[in-house]
């Protein structure tokens, strides 16, 4: 991870007047893995061992990111509190959360969908309540806590009763919505342990599916409300 | 254009308001004030507006919050929805506001979403989202008017050259219980009155509130005057989620042996700012509260509605709706 993230800043300070935007008109000798001097397997291999997609790089190289910083305004280098663990990042001014934990932090269990506030399957935990990841700023969650799908499992590695009860009602179908999915039911159950039937279909009401699902999910939610409850 | 990132810009998170107002004068147009941030980041992934300093709200505590100072009920403008759907105090007092703040697009945007944010954010007409050069951006034309348009959602009343309305849950809640807006800029505080909040675009097309560059709305005040008075709050939308109002009705009534003492009654979606029906309150006082009266005020409400192509529907839509409020408000 660590070696992927000093190159992908290698990128912006070379890139500083050339941004992704223009690049057919850039001097190819400005953007490094343009240059001859990179091979296309070296490249490849770089990204496979950065363990960071390349979908990644568009958008932490995007146009005119400043390295420096002016005064007063945000450190760059923070420290996160995701799933329970501080972790030290380089985060951008203009960084959102998703891209932070899926392409900083690997944390991939969070997904990317519309990256506009309207689809939910970017939605994390912070402190407790949730939120869509693709429209937070990495920068506004500094000292709360961040709890991503990955940090529900507890620690002998058992499956949230969200999730278990989403796998015993088959509620995915595709499966991409469900991480945001698990997150609202758990932000739900985190506040009302016992819901009805219509407050989860309210609670779920920022989460799309696709695959038209949603009766599923609710059946699931039901079911992990009772779960809970039975202790 | 790349459209799916945000250029870059330094972000400064100052944790009073005399920070926030020193750090508004500093960058003058080239700064941003984010509250929620969820009309604001769309902007900028966009890249329809790209300015260099964002001046991010958040930390800032006085501006959070609902607080009792006399017979006044003062809410912080970056008091999130949810809060506000929530709150005992308005849900005991305001009860429209909490329900108004429900309907608000999704919980999770509603969990981060602001008041003052709902109030302020900009308008949603395509045309002028998409980045167009129109009126509203300081063009010369208006896309969403003309015979080919696509004004489904456009307004039936008082526009100026641009058809855009306003996108806004609370606003006509605010405006049916007389609150107040607290603005602060460098040189002081000053009060505007909930009605004369919202711009008209008669005046200045580019803006939707009368916020000046400078400006912070702090808060929001809604006296005693309406407390606890039965209210109608009906939002019509596509979508029963995530969706802004095709047309959306607030009232308040003050009724005395089935007879209307008083009321206010605000449509949303229908003009650029939150339209108060006053014709429809001058011609319901003294009448009793019942279907026919509605029925009547219905016919009154849409009069000197301008339709455009697509948006026939929203003056019946608007008609019962004022029908509805006034029979089970």
């Amino acid at each position: 991870m660590a070696k992927g993230n000093f190159r992908r800043y290698d990128l912006h300070e070379s890139q500083q007047n050339c941004s992704l935007e223009n690049i057919d008109f850039c001097d190819s000798s400005t953007v490094p893995f343009l240059n001859e001097r990179y091979s296309r397997r070296d490249f490849i291999k770089g990204v496979i061992a950065s363990g960071i997609a390349i979908a990644g790089i568009p958008y932490m190289a995007s146009g005119q990111v400043r390295p420096t910083s002016s005064l007063g305004s945000v450190e760059r280098l923070v420290s996160l509190n995701v799933n329970g663990q501080v972790r030290r990042v380089d985060v951008l001014p203009n960084e959102t959360l998703v891209m932070t934990l899926r392409y900083k932090l690997g944390l991939t269990g969070t997904k990317l969908g519309c990256d506009r506030g309207e689809c939910g399957a970017c939605t994390v935990l912070i402190d407790d309540v949730d939120h869509y990841a693709c429209s937070t700023l990495t920068h506004r969650v500094r000292n709360r806590e961040v709890t991503t799908v990955e940090g529900l499992e507890n620690s002998e590695g058992e499956l949230h009763p969200v999730q278990s009860a989403f796998v015993r009602e088959l509620a995915p179908q595709c499966g991409f919505c469900t991480p945001g999915q698990v997150m609202s039911a758990v932000a739900l159950l985190k506040k009302n342990s016992n819901p009805t039937r219509e407050e989860v279909r309210i609670a779920l009401s920022g989460n799309l599916c696709r695959c038209g699902a949603y009766d599923h999910y609710l059946n699931g939610v039901m079911s992990a409300a009772q779960e809970i409850n039975r202790g | 254009m790349l459209k799916d990132t945000m250029s870059g810009f330094e972000l400064y998170q100052p944790t009073d308001v005399d920070n926030a107002l020193a750090l508004v004068d500093r960058f003058g147009k080239n700064g941003w004030l984010l509250a929620g941030g969820y009309d604001s980041l769309d902007w900028f992934k966009n890249r329809g507006k790209t300015p260099v300093a964002i001046i991010d709200l958040a930390g800032v505590e006085e501006l959070r919050g609902v607080r009792e100072v006399g017979e006044i009920l003062e809410i912080g403008a970056l008091t999130t929805l949810t809060e506000i759907e929530r709150h005992p105090l308005i849900n005991e007092r305001f009860s429209l506001l909490a329900e108004a703040a429900s309907k608000v697009a999704s919980p999770q945007i509603r969990n981060a979403a602001t008041l003052g944010g709902n109030l302020c954010q900009d308008t949603r007409c395509w045309y002028y989202r998409y980045g167009l050069n129109c009126y509203r951006a300081e063009g010369n034309t208006c896309y969403a008017s003309g015979p080919e348009a696509l004004n489904r959602e456009h307004a039936l009343f008082g526009a100026s050259r641009c058809v855009a309305v306003t996108p806004s849950d609370t606003g006509p809640v605010l405006v049916v219980l007389d609150a107040e807006m607290v603005v602060r800029n460098s040189k002081g505080e000053h009060i505007i009155k909930a009605e004369d909040f919202f711009m008209d675009p008669a005046v200045d097309l580019t803006r939707m509130t009368v916020l000046e560059p400078g400006d912070l709305l702090t808060a929001i005040r809604i006296p005693n005057t309406w407390a606890k008075q039965s209210f109608y709050f009906e939002k019509v939308r596509d979508r029963n989620s995530w969706d802004f109002a095709l047309v959306s009705i607030a009232a308040a009534f003050v009724v005395e042996g089935g007879v209307v003492d008083d009321l206010r009654v605000t449509c949303g979606g229908v003009q650029c700012v939150p339209r108060r029906l006053r014709k429809v309150e001058d011609f319901v006082r003294g009448l009793p509260k019942n279907e026919r009266t509605g029925e009547l005020a219905a016919e009154i409400s849409v009069s000197g509605a301008q339709v455009l192509n697509k948006n026939h529907f929203k003056v019946s839509l608007m008609k019962n709706l004022v029908k509805r409020a006034i029979r089970d408000g």
